[in-house]
């Protein structure tokens, strides 16, 4: 275990690819901090998706993988939201890998 | 125009694969796993059923509480087979019976089967895995 992010005056611990060794550390500066080490500041339109996992995995205890993603949102936030052209180009290492990983939950189950 | 879709389904290569789940959901990795390998083969579209038997009737018992065992309760996860599309979950009917469970004792819809049904079934498959 070395590998950690700086959030405010803080360390976070995260594993080899860096997701959240402890989900409970999350908070929006931890999601502010990953994307920032990415270069990529959140907007509105990411924070929507990275509630949503939240909530996902909140209710089913696992994360989704991107086509189970992709359906979700388009129906929950409409057809325009919920394709791979839009997600991508807000998540662009991979939406349900790269908003997993912002929104503090693990890898997601079934990304191949 | 099922006729069609029977060709292409063949032309796709899809295979039928059953997940025979055995066992309790906690003590062992096996119920985990099998759930685990159900969701990543979801990806690859294929004809996909899983079947519970024997204590694995008990991964789909509502009510758990796995906290006294330190363990994450993973039962909430079987609600999302579904946005997998993995819509066939049978369960069988005599190792309800000798547990005293019925299918409203399940937290996902499932069909209750009886073993010579589940014996037809699993002989129709290309593919059959035992956890």
């Amino acid at each position: 275990m070395t590998a950690a992010v700086a959030v405010k005056d803080k360390e976070v611990p995260v594993d080899e690819e860096g997701y959240l060794v402890n989900l409970a550390d999350w908070n929006e500066d931890v999601a502010n901090a990953m994307a920032a080490d990415d270069s990529i500041v959140l907007t509105d339109n990411h924070w929507e998706v990275i509630n949503f996992l939240r909530e996902y995995y909140a209710e089913y205890q696992v994360a989704p993988a991107i086509r189970v993603l992709t359906k979700a949102i388009g129906k929950k936030l409409g057809p325009e939201k919920g394709n791979s052209k839009y997600l991508y180009e807000l998540f662009p290492y991979g939406p349900a890998k790269q908003a997993c990983r912002y929104a503090g939950l693990p890898k997601p189950t079934g990304c191949i | 125009m099922s006729d069609t879709q029977e060709t292409e389904g063949k032309q796709r290569n899809v295979k039928r694969f059953m997940f025979l789940n055995r066992k309790a959901p906690y003590g062992t990795i096996y119920a985990l796993e099998s759930l685990e390998v159900v969701l990543i083969g979801a990806a690859f579209d294929q004809d996909v059923s899983l079947v519970f038997v024997d204590d694995g009737v008990y991964q789909l018992k509502k009510g758990q509480q796995s906290k006294g065992i330190g363990q994450k309760n993973f039962s909430p996860t079987y609600r999302a087979l579904e946005d997998y599309d993995v819509e066939k979950l049978y369960v069988e009917r005599e190792s309800l019976e000798a547990r005293g469970l019925t299918a409203e004792d399940l937290l996902v819809p499932a069909r209750v089967l009886g073993a010579a049904e589940l014996g037809a079934l699993m002989e129709a498959q290309d593919v059959v895995l035992s956890f």
